[in-house]
């Protein structure tokens, strides 16, 4: 079957900054599960959110829409486009015109894809997309945003995203502006709509812990390229990247076991990183030589597992494309 | 020993036209000299109007309407407004949120530590003012050449230490750090707060550090202080906190941190935090806890010691 995206040999470069570089993958949603897209500031992850989204074009490679170019889709498969892949955006603030009440956000997308055939079924739609994402729409209809939490902010993002019965919602750093308390809330009605209405979802963000209560697989980004990827428990319990351990190692956890400061923590070696080497070579503890000099591929150490690390040399490499041999579709 | 700030039946009211609004209710504790002291709560709970109200910088319609705060034996309500820009920095400094917002970006980082020094009157000749602040960029982790660069051209980890800089630069005896690292990635908040307790260290001063992670809590304080509707409902020991968490809400704010143990285990707290302009009578918290009973309804919680060095605010801790 025709994956819902594909995207293959993608890169993005801005000026001379290379944002992504040479990714190829699919998103099959006939298998619905959630994959975490994860790193820091500038690896990438979010320029790879803004092309599946069709936001920007990639400078290098195509991104294929049911089998077609996403670059030459008429306007009919475009607009198809526009309902199977929503997004769900960072700040819950920005996104809302102050002086409409929020129903706005939820009933123009109903009008504009003529989600139903009347005004009954539209308000029907529109409070079981609420009571999806765990709000009481009598809470929520005829307020305005500034009535409501950043929390409930959200999750109305979500629900309009729901409201579209998409295939696939991209969800860019949704919690990274709430309340930890709430986090958990917006993260598991996520969850949900995986498991529940068989919707796949990519959960773009800096913070490994949330990506790995939420998600089935999990790309670990670094500097425009994949330095792991796999399976979330594989991953997050056993990283094989000096980068994901270094990223492991650097959340602050509930204990009584007080070491997260004395760690030797974020080591810059000498090496600097050169355009064909290793990106992480210049902050990598267990460097060698040739990472200076080569860029090292994907390694598949495991099934359901690949690091881009010359420490797994033993292991075959994984081809460029193959990427999704290595995310398992099994929800949790 | 003597605590190098005392503070004692603080309030904080904010004036709206529905009545006075409560945002610090009646908190009260003592930080010793060289303490990590940690202030968490969720957004609205209190902990930055709390922070601020230390340095005497809430602004109308905010105001302390009772209280003393005390620094090192020195009550600041006495003290006349110059007295009291004094020890701003000097005496008490803060390092903001968002370091991003907080540094003047059309100057160069020289010339906002210049700002400082010349605001608490000292006279530094420009090869002193150089040594100087490139002494303290250096005890933070940043180069010289930064002095002379403008604030968007430091990453949020250099502008976060920049700003660390500045707020020890008259060594000051109280740090105030009003989540520091919420804006920046794990990697980065380890080294701010590694060049945080470092520097804290070598200056031998207290530390309160405001924020809602526990997990950075958990590594950072020594004491922790848990913020509810104004009220600080819990203080205690971290490692008690940690393994014996009295108050129902602590509980709440460690378990919907995301674990790295196990999958699944994190949990959202129910309901929202209040209104501070309309709390729920009895304990604030009732509505949202999941021991509450009756009583809870109607009475509410006094803080009351519940171990050595222990204090909380609930029926049943």
């Amino acid at each position: 079957m025709t994956p819902l995206l594909e995207a293959k040999h993608v890169s993005k470069h801005y000026g001379a900054n290379t944002a992504l570089s040479d990714l190829s993958m699919s998103i099959d949603t006939s298998k619905p599960a959630i994959t975490a897209v994860v790193g820091e500031s500038g690896s990438g992850k979010t320029t790879l959110a803004r092309i599946i989204l069709g936001l920007v074009p990639p400078s290098e490679g195509q991104v294929l829409y049911q089998g077609q170019d996403m670059a030459r889709l008429s306007g009919t498969e475009r607009r198809q486009f526009r309902r199977d892949v929503q997004a769900v955006f960072q700040d819950p603030y920005e996104v809302y015109n102050p002086f409409y009440r929020v129903d706005h956000v939820l009933t123009t997308p109903v009008r504009n894809f003529n989600l139903a055939s009347s005004r009954a079924e539209g308000r029907t739609m529109i409070e079981n997309a609420l009571r999806a994402v765990g709000l009481r729409p009598e809470e929520i209809l005829g307020r305005y945003p500034h009535q409501l939490s950043g929390g409930q902010r959200q999750r109305i993002m979500v629900a309009r995203a729901v409201l579209m019965k998409p295939k696939l919602i991209v969800a860019d750093e949704p919690v990274s502006m709430v309340d930890a308390s709430l986090r958990a809330t917006i993260l598991t009605s996520l969850r949900k709509l995986t498991d529940e209405m068989g919707i796949s979802i990519i959960y773009i963000t800096h913070d490994l812990a949330t990506a790995y209560q939420v998600s089935d697989n999990i790309l670990v980004m670094y500097r425009a390229c994949v330095a792991e990827a796999g399976a979330v428990e594989r991953v997050v319990k056993h990283p094989q990247h000096p980068y994901t351990q270094l990223l492991i190692s650097s959340i602050p956890q509930v204990s009584t076991t007080r070491d997260w400061l004395d760690d030797e923590g974020d080591q810059k070696t000498a090496a600097t990183p050169s355009a064909h080497g290793c990106r992480f070579v210049d902050r990598c503890p267990v460097a060698m030589p040739k990472c200076s000099t080569t860029l090292p591929p994907l390694y598949r150490t495991e099934p359901a597992r690949a690091a881009a690390c010359f420490q797994h040399e033993a292991s075959p490499t994984l081809p460029n494309g193959a990427l999704n041999e290595v995310l398992t579709p099994t929800p949790s | 020993m003597n605590a190098i700030l005392k503070v004692e039946g603080l309030k904080v009211e904010f004036d709206h036209p529905l009545g006075a609004v409560k945002a610090v209710d009646d908190v009260s504790f003592a930080l010793q000299p060289g303490e990590r002291l940690g202030l968490a709560g969720e957004s609205g709970s209190g902990k930055s109007t709390m922070a601020l109200s230390l340095l005497r910088m809430i602004k109308p319609p905010g105001r302390i309407t009772a209280g003393r705060v005390s620094l090192d034996g020195t009550e600041l309500s006495a003290l006349d407004h110059e007295a009291m820009r004094h020890l701003r920095l000097a005496g008490i400094a803060m390092v903001p949120q968002g370091s991003m917002n907080s540094l003047n970006p059309v100057i160069r980082i020289k010339a906002q530590f210049a700002d400082a020094f010349r605001d608490h009157g000292l006279k530094l000749s420009s090869a002193e003012l150089d040594a100087r602040v490139a002494e303290l960029l250096r005890t933070v982790g940043l180069r010289p050449h930064v002095a002379d660069l403008y604030p968007h051209e430091l990453s949020g980890g250099m502008k976060q230490r920049a700003c660390i800089a500045i707020a020890i630069c008259l060594r000051p005896k109280v740090i105030i750090a009003d989540e520091p690292t919420s804006a920046l990635d794990v990697v980065v908040q380890r080294q701010v707060m590694e060049t945080l307790a470092r520097v804290q260290r070598d200056l031998g001063c207290a530390i309160i550090l405001v924020g809602h992670d526990m997990g950075l809590m958990a590594q950072f304080v020594d004491r922790l202080g848990v913020m509810y509707a104004g009220r600080l409902v819990e203080l205690a020991p971290i490692a008690e906190i940690i393994t014996r968490p009295r108050h129902p809400y602590t509980q709440a704010l460690i378990s919907s941190l995301p674990s790295l143990e196990k999958r699944g285990a994190m949990q959202g707290i129910p309901g929202l935090a209040p209104l501070l302009r309309d709390l729920p009578p009895g304990c604030a918290f009732h509505p949202r806890c999941p021991r509450a009973e009756a009583r809870c309804t109607t009475e509410k919680p006094a803080v009351r010691e519940v171990a050595p060095n222990q204090q909380a605010a609930c029926h049943f801790a």
